[in-house]
């Protein structure tokens, strides 16, 4: 049957065209496309391994980050509390050095109160010893006026230190 | 799965070209006794035959015939004793009984039956014996004539040329990129054809064998979707005992030459057997060789020239009947076994691929698995 029968014209064109197909098919198709899915295919999987790396380090710097915030907290709730008590510090501070202050100024009030008061029963006394001598000469000046009385005197005071 | 499917449509397919064929050789019988009365070209008009419209269908033939209007003439190249002859197909005139002879060079030359056949020196007709054999001619064998499968082969390899290297040029532009256009068409049945060659070739060797693999898997997918075409006159490339013939020595010649110790040594002392069934088991095995690629051969051309035969069979229910309401039945069903095809049309290029794969894998296997 004819059908069944090959011819040699078909399996000459068809092995001539089927050997150039498959040399041009094989330099300028299948090796660029197979080529170009390799690599793509190599990319995909180190940009995935990229990927997953960077979620490890993403993860890894959240905690470092969660870590750092909760130090970077607590250093400022210490850095508020110190700054409380030297502020309160300070404010005792201020408060006895002014207490001191004043206590030096009524110290120094005192002092100077009481010098002026010696000054002044100073300058009173010698203001009194004054009025006492002029009262005193008045008072003699008028006793020793007579002259019996000069003489009694002068000799009372003669009296007195040969008892000595 | 697949391949048990496939060998039950192979047979299918088998039974239902044999029956065609028996068909065909009754009714000849029976034209020939009404010979006696009218010239045979009255009673093929006079009696529409199925069978052999059908299987005429399936030839290859010197001529693209669209329509009988249109029928474009293809070069006859043919090597004679008295060297090369080349003429236009057309020279013919359409004749395909043997009637019209064209001379060249001295030699006289007919068509008949889709064959071109070298009278005999002195006849000037020719005589036909009882069974319609011609007498007084032969058949040219070193027939080298771009008939209309050689046509098609050039068709395909251009198509695959174009469609190829359009999408090759999209991957040489270089980047990582999600493949466009007709390279995303390409890109995923390429990759299915190099997985097939990958899960059958050991190791890295599968690398050698894919652009092989890759290129029949095509060549022959666009064939087989080349023939199925309505109204490019069907050219039944791929359903050519010639090329499928071809393909599969070019599997069977890259098993033999690739072939390692490994492959022999499963043929000439199969591992696990007795010594005493060697006798047996050799020759099997030495036939299986042989076997093989022929089943790869004749799966693709039953396969394919059924196919094309039994859409020309059932389009042919509207002829036999001489009623254009029998295309009721005619058309839906036509159009259900065309749908059929463009399955098997896949099908077979996956097939003969992955088998192709299979054998070249078995016979390049250097470990036990």
């Amino acid at each position: 049957m004819d059908i069944v029968t090959p011819a040699v014209g078909q399996i000459f064109w068809g092995g001539l065209v089927f050997l150039i197909l498959l040399v041009l098919l094989a330099k300028f198709a299948w090796k660029p496309i197979l080529g170009a899915v390799n690599d793509r295919e190599r990319t995909i999987n180190e940009s995935l391994e990229l990927a997953e790396k960077t979620k490890e380090e993403m993860k890894n710097l959240q905690a470092e980050n969660e870590a750092l915030l909760k130090e970077a907290r607590a250093e400022r709730d210490q850095m508020i509390k110190d700054a409380k008590e030297i502020a309160s510090k300070m404010v005792n501070d201020a408060k006895d050095k002014a207490k001191e202050e004043a206590n030096k100024v009524l110290v120094n009030a005192r002092e100077t109160i009481n010098t002026e008061k010696a000054a002044a029963i100073s300058e009173l006394k010698t203001q009194v010893a004054a009025f006492s001598i002029e009262i005193a000469e008045k008072v003699v000046r008028r006793e020793l006026a007579a002259d019996d009385k000069q003489a009694a005197l002068a000799k009372k005071l003669a009296e007195e230190i040969n008892l000595n | 799965m697949i391949l048990k499917n496939s060998m039950v449509l192979s047979v299918l397919t088998l039974v239902f070209a044999v029956g065609v064929s028996f068909g065909s050789h009754a009714s000849h019988h029976e034209m020939e006794g009404n010979e006696l009365a009218e010239t045979t070209e009255e009673a093929i008009e006079k009696e529409f035959n199925a069978a052999e419209h059908a299987l005429h269908h399936a030839l290859d033939s010197y001529e693209f015939h669209f329509t009988d209007d249109i029928v474009i003439p293809l070069p006859v190249i043919l090597w004679t004793d008295n060297g090369l002859v080349t003429f236009m197909s057309s020279e013919f005139h359409h004749d395909n009984d043997g009637h019209h002879i064209v001379e060249r060079k001295g030699m006289k030359f007919v068509k008949f039956h889709e064959k071109i056949y070298q009278l005999e020196e002195g006849a000037t007709a020719v005589a036909f014996d009882e069974e319609h054999h011609p007498t007084n001619a032969h058949k040219i064998i070193l027939d080298f004539s771009l008939t209309k499968n050689a046509v098609t082969i050039f068709m395909v390899a251009i198509l695959m040329l174009l469609v190829f290297f359009s999408a090759a040029r999209f991957y040489k532009k270089g980047g990582v990129r999600a493949p466009r256009g007709i390279a995303g068409w390409v890109e995923p049945v390429v990759l299915f054809v190099n997985d097939v060659a990958k899960e059958n070739i050991e190791g890295d060797k599968y690398k050698k064998f894919a652009p092989y693999l890759l290129t029949v898997f095509f060549f022959i997918l666009f064939g087989n979707l080349l023939g199925l075409i309505p109204f490019l006159a069907n050219p039944n490339m791929t359903g050519s005992i010639s090329i499928t013939l071809l393909l599969a020595m070019f599997t069977f010649i890259i098993q033999m030459v690739y072939s390692r110790k490994n492959f022999w040594g499963h043929i000439f002392a199969p591992p696990g057997v007795p010594v005493v069934l060697y006798p047996i088991l050799i020759p099997i095995e030495i036939a299986g060789i042989f076997i093989k690629p022929a089943a790869l051969m004749i799966r693709l051309f039953a396969n394919i020239t059924a196919g094309h035969i039994i859409v020309v069979s059932l389009i042919s229910i509207i002829f036999v009947n001489q009623s254009a309401a029998w295309a009721g039945l005619s058309v839906p069903m036509t159009l259900f076994i065309s749908t059929l095809e463009i399955l098997v049309a896949f099908l077979q290029a996956y097939i003969f691929t992955m088998l192709s794969a299979l054998f070249i894998g078995m016979a390049v296997e250097t470990s036990h698995h």
